[in-house]
């Protein structure tokens, strides 16, 4: 890090600007898995902040001294062992949302967010900057999370944190929100919302050239693509 | 600078062609079908292709408004899928079932892609899947038509009959659309003239139409299935005549149009005759849409006069 940052910058950046879900599109697949009840979101988000800030907090202790030769594996130890605990608080104390969160829960461990968070931010600032940074982005996660969660269960079961407010009486719930295509559709939606917000408008949409096409080789419009 | 002299390259010579003569001819071409969807399932009908072409249009216009962009609701394209998606309804819906179609069909599926000519597959169509999945009991309830001498109130289409091993309405019945089913997707008879209204306009070319109803034809006998059923049931002539061939979402070349029209039928009979599903003719359609770009790669002509390279190795 060049700039040296404002705590305060660190802190609110996860939220909409650097949104580890919906801006830098980070553990997707947990986001699309466990949302379809607002609850669930809330639950894993909390989950993964408290991850994140631990580990956020032990990799930046130890960065001095973590040789970047095998720093991805030491990351992932240091990882594993918080995601353990939680794992274990949980089972202790929420079977429900354990039963709820199931394999999403352990796998926290190889969330990109947390290794992301670990590798880009972690190992190069001091402990304080870290920690302040896992809060941030484990709000920012969360925010998602429970905003996936609860328009995905509004229309999809008519019901928000498990009131129901459609008894589908009048209209039924569209259960297809809650089933996967349902996750991507307002997933989809909310990046756009997301990155409107953060970036405003009246950014023209950027037209690549031809030559940036991963197709280019195999293309005959461009040049110099037949082989 | 009102009175700007347009330099432009030739081409100079202007169309009469545009996309709103284009729509309007396909509207014409629908009319068969609205009239049979109105004999056979009564004022309902009606009323459900209303308010949906209503929904389209008017979620067509606050999108543009919304988002700043040029008006396009002159082009008829959203009242084009208006139709098209209240055919792909049964007439027992309730009213909010067009409305939210309509909503995901221009909303998501055209505006958020940027409108016209940039949707990546069929708007009504996937709004039909959208719906289908989400209503999947309203979806499935098809009341019987104004002439059926039972005193059933629902009935189930052929297709279903057919996958369950009962007994299937005569030819006649399905060929003038006398069956229970989507509103528009019944009367192979007015779908036919449509079709051939279209053909003769030069709106649509016969090729996908014709491999797509023909492959289907084919392979229904091939796998032991009663192959004038298989054509004359479910939405095969609705989807080949109307929505396989939109512009926007298929191949250019004539090639590309057999590979895409043949695959297509492949699929629909595949579903058909061994998925959980008895009918696939939308889901084959949209599935295409989406590889009609990888199509398109494979089949771009040569230009005139160029000799193909051999292969070098």
């Amino acid at each position: 890090m060049a700039k040296k940052q404002s705590l305060g910058s660190i802190f609110t950046a996860g939220f909409v600007k650097d949104n580890p879900v919906l801006r830098l599109v980070l553990g997707t697949c947990p986001t699309l898995a466990v949302t379809t009840q607002a609850m669930n979101g809330l639950g894993m988000g909390a989950a993964a902040t408290l991850v994140l800030i631990g580990s956020n907090v032990v990799i930046s202790l130890l960065r001095k001294i973590i040789p970047d030769s095998v720093r991805i594996p030491c990351f992932i130890t240091v990882i594993a062992g918080f995601v353990t605990i939680i794992e274990m608080l949980v089972k202790a104390y929420m079977p429900a949302l354990d039963t709820a969160l199931g394999i999403y829960l352990p796998l926290i461990v190889v969330n990109c967010i947390i290794l992301g968070r670990a590798e880009a931010f972690a190992s190069k600032n001091g402990v304080v900057a870290s920690a302040v940074d896992g809060l941030g982005m484990g709000i920012g996660f969360t925010i998602a999370l429970v905003l996936m969660g609860s328009i995905r269960e509004l229309i999809g079961n008519g019901s928000i944190f498990g009131i129901v407010v459609n008894d589908g009486s009048v209209i039924q719930p569209m259960i297809l929100l809650i089933l996967p295509p349902g996750g991507f559709f307002v997933f989809g939606m909310l990046i756009a919302w997301f990155n409107r917000m953060a970036d405003g408008k009246g950014k023209e949409p950027t037209t690549l050239e031809c030559m940036n096409c991963p197709q280019a080789d195999a293309c005959r419009t461009s040049e110099g693509g037949l082989e | 600078m009102e009175n700007k002299l347009l330099v432009s390259s030739s081409p100079h010579i202007s169309s009469p062609v545009k996309t709103k003569n284009i729509m309007r001819d396909v509207i014409i071409a629908l009319m068969p079908a609205l009239v049979a969807s109105i004999i056979f399932f009564g004022a309902r009908a009606l009323l459900i292709e209303v308010v949906s072409v209503a929904t389209c249009v008017v979620c067509e216009y606050l999108c543009r408004k919304i988002m700043k962009r040029e008006q396009t609701i002159g082009d008829l394209s959203a009242v084009v899928t208006g139709l098209l998606l209240a055919f792909n309804l049964p007439s027992g819906v309730p009213l909010y079932v067009p409305i939210i179609g309509g909503g995901v069909a221009i909303i998501i599926a055209k505006q958020m892609f940027g409108g016209i000519g940039q949707n990546f597959v069929n708007p009504a169509l996937l709004a039909r899947i959208v719906l289908m999945n989400s209503f999947p009991v309203l979806m499935t309830t098809w009341p019987v038509t104004n002439f059926d001498t039972s005193d059933a109130v629902t009935a189930a289409t052929p297709l279903a009959l057919s996958k369950a091993g009962q007994a299937f309405p005569s030819y006649l019945d399905m060929f003038l659309g006398n069956t229970g089913g989507c509103l528009g997707e019944t009367s192979a008879l007015a779908l036919l003239i449509g079709g051939i209204y279209l053909i003769v306009k030069h709106v649509i070319s016969p090729i996908i139409p014709c491999v797509y109803i023909g492959v289907v034809f084919v392979l229904a006998a091939a796998l032991g299935l009663d192959p004038v059923m298989q054509i004359l049931s479910g939405g095969l002539f609705l989807g080949a005549f109307f929505m396989a061939t939109d512009y926007v979402t298929s191949p250019l070349t004539n090639k590309g149009k057999v590979i895409y029209a043949l695959c297509m039928g492949i699929m629909t009979i595949l579903i058909r005759r061994f998925a959980s599903l008895p009918e696939g003719v939308s889901y084959s359609i949209v599935l295409m849409n989406i590889i009609v770009p990888l199509i398109e790669r494979k089949t771009i002509p040569l230009p005139f006069g160029v000799v193909k390279e051999a292969k070098k190795k």
